[in-house]
């Protein structure tokens, strides 16, 4: 009996370890960011305890603040997922925040176009919109790194700059409703092209989609050859080639999708939260989703809870501002403590012995010696 | 070839100690390392005599690396202890060991390519100033040479060097970091014979000074019966035997490495290679990692059931060409024909003409280390059935399958099919890879040094392999460091130097003067 016990034991612990090691590491950078943002509130003279209950209330403590968390997290996990798909490639994209302005921009223009037409008709096709306006950047960012050998982290956060700057001069001249004065925007959505919310509360459709497009983003990955493909790429673009893969167009496929996903984020945006496009749209739902992609260690599935604990944090600012007189940004100032730590951490990983070596089988010497 | 006069080997004088005190033996004791539920050492001991060199042997994934990785404190035993000197210390990590005056070369190269030598040495230090006075540590260097039986270029970029030199330049860099007892892990399986005598008897020569205890890792027998004093032979994680060398004979080490379980017997190459040229490389040109011409015009032809070897000292081309065939690399002049058709390593057109491919350094170059072994063994047929279900769905089940019938056929040591690729002993990477690209048809086989790295048996099992395909019909093109596989396995053997071919002849005319002044490119 114990033989076998003991072996059922090892068995088990050794299949757990590596998703239990895989956690350990974001779920520790959380732990320290809460503690670092702590002591900075303190400073300023406020009560960290105090601030971190007042936290969960404005995140998660109501369910007026589960519906305003649920409605902040659709978009992020679209967003996370424009960096972490290509991330599977070995690709660090950046450009979230632009995709989702194209497409929001795509998604708006679709709509004035097609203005009368049934909502079955114009719906999908602001949607499509969207994806494509969103694929052309972050498509474009593969692209360049494909055939020119631009890396697609700077040139996908550069063209982010080129989209926000297409935005404005959209909004302020060719497609600017003339009746929006100090605040220039398209015209806006007539009221049956708005996506409607879940029955019974105030979280509209684009959490569905956003979590449909996290589940179908891991069947991809996971389940398909394209997904078997793009993973070879990404771990050893030698073995990809010997295996006689089209690496070029596995990138750019796949920088096309993600930049759907974020596209598909404004179109969703314009379409259930702003009704029309507006600079109000650069928001850094785009920027967060990089982190929320981050954090969830680039898995797509993972991204759905780290977007939810995302959303609540963005939910929870207005509370803190109301209550203890915190500026609204101090909650960006906990996502960026998060995101340093997480990085730090990341670098750190080979060194501390905790994580190295308490667990081989979890991290695998990657070289024979 | 002037970077073989770099390094220039002097006879061995006996040197004392360098700081008067002799080098340390090491004792590992009843060492038991687990993986999750897999037993890797199973209270396995090992004695290194001060001043000795001990050989460690054992099959492919017999749990060598793994104990002097225990050793060493890259991995954390579960049990058992390790003894330097006399006293037993417990090494949490590598930095550790080097406290305690040990070091370890790998089998693969850890210098930075891009620095000098001199500056891969002062980096390497435990404790490296802020601000380094290159020329006092350059001075100190040469000093330090001066005591050494063989000479090193400290300003010639590592990336110049030949493996043979790149090799001593690991060692040096032990010794500079003042290492009693080193430890290495195949150190010759990338060098040439000759190289690999050379080294060893330098090492041996300051074992015999007192100056190092070594223990070897190697799986040539020649090896450990011309330098070794002692030898232990591990068996599936389990001391299979140990004493003193002058006590056995290869075929007493071989019984202790396998047991009663047989080798692959020697096939003969059956009939004349066929008349139909299968394979056609013309003017073929291709830059290397720097941008530089590595590639001259290659024109080669292989025919049906041939085997053609490429012999040349390592850097002349080879890695290259080898490169383009497997379509890691782009030509920049030249064609590769397969058949009557042209050839552009497409997938397409590897499965169409049944292009395969035995790279070196496998891991590297044709396995993704964080995959698990079954999916590394399925990058030929994941996009087929049974593993692809209409064109687009993977069917994890029909994957493993796949890899636990490949694993048993081509007996690959692996904690089962969903182990990350990384985790099998280097020659069961090896067998992994081989298990891809020969148990589907093979009409082209492009192979290059495929035996690095593996146990006897292996070696048998695999030279078999190639032989059968060739008698089958496969064209084979084999490049090899190793000039008697070659001879032993080949229809024809071209000589390879300087990005060009400059010689050919079949092993039964090969003059081996002729052989060696081409390889030298005279
Ligand atoms: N990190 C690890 N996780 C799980 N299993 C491992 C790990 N490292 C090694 N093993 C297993 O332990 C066994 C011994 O491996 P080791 O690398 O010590 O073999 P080896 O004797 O050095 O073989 P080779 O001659 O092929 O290098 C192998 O079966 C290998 O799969
Ligand atoms: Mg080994």
């Amino acid at each position: 009996m114990r033989p076998f016990l003991h072996g059922a034991v090892t068995r088990l612990s050794a299949t757990l370890s590596a998703p239990l090691s895989a956690l350990a590491l974001p779920v520790a950078a959380v732990a320290v960011s809460l503690a670092l943002f702590g002591a900075f509130v303190a400073l300023v003279g406020v009560d960290p305890v105090e601030m971190y209950q007042l936290m969960y209330r404005g995140a998660f403590g109501t369910w007026f603040s589960w519906q305003n968390t649920l409605t902040r997290a659709a978009p992020l996990i679209l967003t996370a997922l424009c960096t972490a798909l290509p991330a599977q490639l070995g690709l660090v994209i950046i450009g979230g925040e632009g995709a989702l302005v194209l497409g929001a921009l795509a998604a708006a223009a679709a709509g004035m176009a097609l203005n009368g037409a049934p909502a079955a008709l114009v719906l999908p096709a602001m949607a499509l919109a969207g994806m494509a306006g969103g694929a052309l950047l972050i498509g474009g960012a593969g692209a360049l790194r494909q055939w020119r050998g631009v890396n697609e982290t700077i040139s996908s956060l550069l063209l982010t700059y080129i989209a926000i700057a297409v935005l404005n001069h959209m909004v302020e001249g060719p497609l600017k409703d003339p009746s929006s004065l100090n605040k220039p925007s398209t015209p806006p959505l007539a009221d049956a092209y708005m996506i409607g919310t879940l029955p019974g509360s105030s979280v509209h459709w684009g959490l569905v989609a956003g979590i449909v497009c996290a589940v179908a983003a891991w069947v991809l990955m996971r389940r398909t050859t394209f997904g078997f493909a793009a993973r070879m790429v990404g771990g050893n673009p030698r073995a990809a080639r010997m295996a006689g893969l089209p690496v070029g167009r596995l990138l750019v496929v796949t920088t096309a999708l993600a930049g759907a996903a974020a596209g598909l984020a404004g179109m969703v945006e314009v379409a259930a939260v702003h009704g029309r496009a507006s600079a109000s749209l650069v928001a850094g739902y785009g920027s967060t989703g990089i982190l929320v992609a981050f954090l969830a260690r680039q898995n797509p599935l993972a991204v759905i809870p780290v977007a939810v604990l995302f959303g609540g944090i963005g939910a929870s600012g207005g509370l803190l501002q109301r209550r203890l007189d915190l500026p609204d940004a101090s909650v960006l100032v906990l996502q960026g403590i998060i995101f340093v730590v997480l990085l730090a951490s990341e670098a750190m990983r080979g060194r501390l012995h905790l994580f190295t070596f308490a667990r081989p089988t979890a991290t695998p010497a990657t070289k024979e010696a | 070839m002037n970077v073989m006069s770099r390094i220039v080997p002097q006879p061995i004088i006996p040197l004392g100690p360098a700081d008067g005190a002799p080098a340390p033996g090491l004792e590992a004791v009843a060492i038991t390392k687990r993986f999750g539920a897999f037993t890797a050492l199973d209270a396995v001991s090992l004695k290194l005599r001060p001043g000795t060199v001990h050989a460690l042997l054992g099959e492919n994934g017999a749990g060598k690396s793994t104990l002097v990785k225990c050793i060493m404190g890259f991995y954390r035993p579960d049990e058992g202890a390790v003894v330097v000197g006399d006293r037993e210390v417990v090494i949490g990590d590598p930095r550790a060991a080097q406290t305690h005056g040990l070091g370890m070369v790998y089998q693969h190269f850890t210098l930075v390519p891009r620095m000098t030598v001199l500056e891969n040495l002062v980096m390497a230090r435990a404790s490296v100033p802020a601000v380094i006075d290159w020329r006092a540590e350059r001075r100190r260097l040469a000093a330090f040479l001066d005591t050494m039986p063989f000479t090193v270029d400290v300003d010639a970029p590592v990336a110049t060097l030949a493996a043979g030199d790149k090799q001593k330049a690991e060692i040096v860099k032990q010794l500079y970091l003042d290492a009693r007892v080193l430890i290495l892990d195949e150190p010759t399986s990338v060098l040439t014979p000759d190289e690999a005598d050379e080294m060893l008897g330098l090492i041996r020569g300051m074992a015999l000074a007192g100056r190092l205890s070594v223990l070897i890792i190697t799986h040539k027998f020649r090896e450990v019966m011309a330098f070794a004093d002692d030898v232990t032979v591990l068996r599936r994680g389990r001391l299979a035997g140990s004493g003193a060398v002058a006590d056995h004979t290869p075929d007493s080490l071989a019984r202790l490495m396998i047991g009663d379980s047989s080798t692959a017997v020697p096939v003969e190459r059956r009939g004349p290679p066929g008349t139909a040229a299968r394979l056609r490389i013309a003017g073929l040109r291709a830059d290397d990692d720097g941008g530089l011409p590595a590639l001259h015009g290659v024109d080669l032809t292989v025919r049906m059931g041939e085997i053609v070897g490429v012999a040349g000292v390592s850097g002349n081309g080879q890695v290259e060409l080898v490169q383009v065939l497997a379509g890691q690399r782009a030509a920049t002049a030249g064609s590769v024909s397969i058949g009557d058709e042209p050839y552009r390593a497409t997938r397409e057109e590897m499965r169409r003409h049944k292009v395969h491919c035995l790279p070196e350094e496998p891991l590297r170059n044709a396995c993704v280390p964080g995959m698990s072994v079954a999916e590394n063994m399925a990058f030929r047929s994941f996009d087929e059935p049974p593993i692809a279900r209409g064109r687009w769905w993977l069917d994890p089940a029909a994957m493993r399958r796949a890899a636990l019938d490949l694993i048993a056929r081509y007996r690959v040591k692996t904690t089962g099919p969903d182990a990350p690729i990384a985790t099998l002993s280097g020659g069961n990477v090896q067998r992994a890879v081989l298990a891809r690209e020969l148990s589907r048809e093979v009409d082209v086989l492009i192979a290059a040094n495929p035996v690095f790295g593996l146990d006897f048996a292996a070696v048998a099992d695999i030279h078999a392999q190639i032989v059968e395909a060739r008698n089958r019909g496969t064209a084979v093109l084999l490049v090899s460091e190793d000039l008697d596989e070659l001879l032993e396995l080949s229809d024809r053997l071209v000589v390879m130097s300087h990005g060009a071919i400059v010689h050919e002849t079949t092993p039964a005319a090969a003059d081996l003067t002729v052989i060696g002044r081409c390889m030298a490119g005279h």
